[in-house]
């Protein structure tokens, strides 16, 4: 499966917004919106926090947060709601494991970067996953993140947990 | 070096002799659960599109919980996929209208010692209370596991927590992992496992130390666990369940911290609005005053749960101007409930009976509050609009508390009312 390999996905190159630490799948996409579709609920991301946010947002940017992002309940509906609003990657401090877990497998990149709190909001950075870096392009400072393992970077290179199963099946049929 | 009950768990699921915590490992799961809000709508399509059926039907629970009883077209539609996809699918451990998920996984004996147990919910960690590793994830991750019987995860450290000695009466496993939550910050266990030994943890029921690991959630944490003793083997053996106890972490094994709590030293607390950590001790809150009060949730509402509040309701009423909610964890609980007499003593008290089911905790179904309304609730999660409108405000405590607070109006020292004031 060496095609999917992380080191295949393109660099991620976009500007940044900033939210703080804890931040919960409550605000990201508050519960009320959960029965709705997705392109529903991409309008109203952030909405517990940043009413407006997804208004605002281009395709491309980037999420920047603090410690613990997206904490709390663990519906799937935080990554896909920012991804469908538009953000390609989420980067910060550390991650609640759930959240992480749920960007690999709907193909948002979430970038573990213990110096994010030097990002500033309106910033363009890029991130290199496979090299676990984060350069901020305003000033040309680069940041160290942690690189994905292997066995992970294969499932978000994919695209997500769904393409790399059905790349997985496809294999096992032939 | 020997190995925590989580690596162990995770070498013999992984087919390994041992592993060592940051690694990163396929295992293979025993037992997984989804519900109607994570489940079949979610991953019906992709299942579908990838063709493939089941992994083990029999090794996969279902549950009607968040949306029942439908409010709406649309949470009428979910429920109908979620019965479908049983059906279609000869998902015998399907259960609607029965309770909520977590609760069932323990009450039934899903859950037992030394299984790795996977389920599309943050409070997966509840089943860790018999011994198992339960781990949380969400719902294309589960269509992962219930299409090929396995899933990545990286070995997690574990936290020792140790409690000793004796909750006071009218102290709770609430009152205690709020306390604990409260120092250590809602993410002081992001990513490791919750360790619960000592003996005011032997001294609790399965019940109470459900509690515990439930929010674990609220931690930050991978999971917890309470290792199997004879409380748990007597647990599944009332229920026909031939169990052992399963493993122990070994004496030699690494722990990344040991957290120290003396029992006796806990008072009752609740976490102020917006934030589960924010923990304060009830004697120093100042009494404020609350309309609503919510009995609910896999937290707390389980057969004890009620029974606590009974405790403090028998007799009494309920204040003019609040409305106290009670919305039994499972039928279970509440057929227990009304066997004894403590259903009577809520309603006669001016409860408000509501259904099983996650109801008003998600903010989905009724009981939900609006701006300016201040409630106090023994549910786990206290975030922003979680239960309503963001501007209301909503403090967690326990089912004493809880029900304290209706009677009194404001939020006060449940000891005052059930005699056993120090
Ligand atoms: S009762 Fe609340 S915390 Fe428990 S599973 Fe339901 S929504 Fe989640």
């Amino acid at each position: 499966m060496s095609d999917l390999e992380v080191t295949s996905s393109p660099l991620i190159e976009g500007k940044v917004w900033v939210f703080g630490d804890n931040i919960d799948t409550d605000v990201i996409v508050p519960g009320k919106y959960l029965v709705h579709d997705l392109p529903e609920i991409a309008k109203h991301v952030m909405d517990g926090i940043r009413p407006g946010f997804a208004t605002e947002v281009s395709a491309g940017d980037v999420v920047v947060g603090g410690s613990n992002f997206g904490t709390g309940s663990s519906r799937e509906m935080a990554p896909r709601g920012l991804q469908a609003a538009g953000i390609r990657a989420v980067v910060a401090t550390s991650f609640a494991r759930i959240f992480f877990r749920n960007c690999i497998n709907v193909g948002l990149a979430p970038v573990e970067c213990a110096e994010a709190n030097a990002i500033e909001e309106g910033q363009r950075i890029s991130i290199d996953l496979a090299a676990g870096t984060v350069t901020i392009l305003d000033t040309g400072r680069v940041l160290d993140a942690v690189a994905l393992p292997e066995e992970i970077g294969e499932i978000l290179g994919a695209g997500g947990m769904e393409n790399y199963l059905a790349a997985k099946f496809a294999g096992e049929k032939s | 070096m020997g190995m925590t009950l989580a690596q162990k768990i995770i070498a013999r699921a992984a087919g390994r002799e041992s592993v060592e915590p940051d690694e990163v490992l396929w295992v293979d799961v025993d037992l997984a659960m989804m519900h109607d809000s994570s489940g079949p709508r979610r991953i019906w399509p992709a299942l579908e599109k990838l063709g493939v059926d089941l992994w083990d039907r029999d090794r996969i629970v279902l549950v009607c919980d968040h949306y029942v009883p439908a409010n709406t077209v649309a949470a009428a539609e979910i429920l109908q996929t979620t019965r479908n996809f049983a059906e279609a699918f000869g998902i015998e451990r399907f259960h609607e209208a029965q309770g909520i998920a977590h609760t069932l996984m323990v009450e039934k004996g899903y859950a037992q010692p030394g299984m790795l147990y996977v389920a599309s919910d943050s409070h997966t960690c509840t089943a860790g209370v018999m011994g198992c590793l339960a781990l949380g994830v969400g719902s294309t991750d589960i269509l992962g596991v219930v299409t090929t019987g396995r899933t990545w995860l990286r070995v997690p450290h574990t936290i020792r927590v140790q409690v000793d000695g004796v909750l006071r009466p009218g102290v709770t496993a609430k009152d205690l992992i709020l306390t604990i939550i409260g120092d250590k910050g809602m993410d002081g266990g992001l990513y490791q496992v919750l360790e619960f030994v000592g003996t005011a943890i032997d001294a609790m029921s399965v019940q109470e130390r459900s509690v515990l690991t439930n929010m674990c959630a609220e931690i930050g944490a991978k999971t917890g666990v309470v290792p199997a003793d004879q409380v748990t083997v007597d647990h599944l053996a009332a229920l026909g369940i031939d169990a052992e106890e399963g493993p122990m972490s070994d004496p030699d094994a690494e722990y990344s911290q040991t957290w120290l709590y003396d029992a006796d030293m806990i008072e009752p607390v609740v976490a102020r609005p917006n934030r589960h950590d924010d923990v304060v001790a009830i004697s120093s809150l100042g009494e404020p005053v609350v309309s609503r009060a919510y009995i609910g949730s896999c937290t707390g509402a389980k057969y004890e749960d009620l029974a606590m509040a009974a405790e403090v309701l028998r007799g009494r009423q309920v204040a003019d101007g609040v409305v106290l909610h009670v919305a039994p964890a499972s039928r279970a609980a509440l057929q227990q409930a009304m066997a004894d007499g403590t259903a009577q003593a809520l309603m006669e008290a001016g409860a408000h009976l509501l259904s099983t089911g996650c109801g008003a905790c998600p903010g989905i179904g009724a009981g939900i509050l609006a701006a300016g309304e201040v409630s106090i609730s023994t549910t786990n999660r206290n975030f922003k609009g979680r239960m309503g409108s963001p501007d209301s405000s909503l403090y967690l405590g326990s089912p004493y508390s809880v029900a304290a607070a209706a009677v009194a109006g404001r939020i006060i020292d449940a000891r005052d009312l059930i005699g056993t004031a120090t």
